[in-house]
């Protein structure tokens, strides 16, 4: 599974007692209160689940083949991602400014897709107060969407000083961290499509 | 100066998209529920090893932050067994 090696060069970053650098060590340590987060809520979603006596078939509320579509654009994004930030290790300029650019795109489309999903869900009746159920998918969904909307405007930040030239093979930790952030509500998108429309 | 390789994105990408499309199928399948939620969180959990292992580079990460991240896992688990216990451990 190995194409070919690159140097990562931290020579410009101050030195750390870890050996990782400070901005990708602190979101690591982010990423690790975020996993408590997402524990909590997808804990919360299966103790109810175990206490509820009837529980609906996802598939008969919830449009799973729409959701599949948007789990396939997110799974794309965090693909343009990484190799948005193999082009930079690499000093390719165009491909770093065309994989964020697209990353970004994809961000967007899945916010957008989630919006049109919550509207017709809404519009047919089923709202969060309807029950249980619902508390838990507009919860747990929402507060995912939420991380996705930070990580898109974050994307477009990083994205704005790729545009400006702003990162250099040698300098390119921002690109890394939000990558990071990135591939992380990625994976929390894969476990809750699983256990919220899958189930 | 470290260094690693970098992994076939492009494969990972791939056996992604073909397990998140089995997982679909999977799901309408007429199995038991037990067999169903097994196989589901399998393949959940399969996908989510390969964006951390892959894509964020946890793989060739140093041996600290697997630590790190390996901690909040177990206390992760042990939040979701409690939960689930109290339902399905019989009560005094």
């Amino acid at each position: 599974m190995t194409q070919h090696a690159t140097a990562h060069d931290h020579a410009l970053e101050p030195p750390s007692a870890t050996g990782i650098p400070h901005d990708k060590m602190g979101m690591w340590v982010f990423l690790c209160s975020e996993v408590m987060f997402f524990t909590g809520l997808i804990g919360a979603y299966i103790v109810l689940r175990f206490a509820s006596p009837t529980w609906p078939a996802p598939g008969e509320t919830l449009n799973i083949w729409l959701t599949a579509v948007n789990t396939f654009i997110l799974i794309c994004s965090s693909v343009t991602m990484v190799k948005a930030l193999q082009s930079v290790r690499e000093g390719d300029q165009r491909k770093l400014k065309l994989f964020l650019s697209m990353t970004l795109l994809f961000g967007a489309i899945f916010l957008g897709i989630q919006f049109y999903e919550y509207t017709h869900l809404l519009h047919a009746g089923f709202n969060p107060h309807v029950s249980l159920f619902g508390s838990v998918f507009y919860t747990t969904t929402g507060f995912h969407g939420f991380h996705v909307f930070c990580g898109v405007v974050c994307m477009a930040f990083v994205t704005g000083k790729a545009l400006l030239g702003k990162y250099t093979t040698e300098s390119h930790q921002g690109v890394e961290t939000i990558g990071l952030y990135w591939h992380f509500v990625d994976l929390v998108w894969i476990i809750l499509f699983t256990i919220i429309y899958l189930f | 100066m470290t260094e690693h390789k970098h992994p076939n994105y492009m494969a990972i990408f791939w056996i992604l998209l073909a397990v998140t499309v089995l997982e679909v199928g999977y799901s309408f399948l007429p199995v038991p529920r037990s067999v169903l939620i097994i196989g589901l969180v399998a393949l959940a959990g399969f996908k989510a090893l390969l964006v951390a292992l892959y894509f964020m580079h946890l793989k060739f990460e140093r041996k600290s932050l697997g630590i790190i991240v390996a901690s909040t896992l177990i206390l992760g688990a042990i939040l979701v067994s409690v939960g689930i216990g109290e339902h399905v451990l019989p009560k005094p």
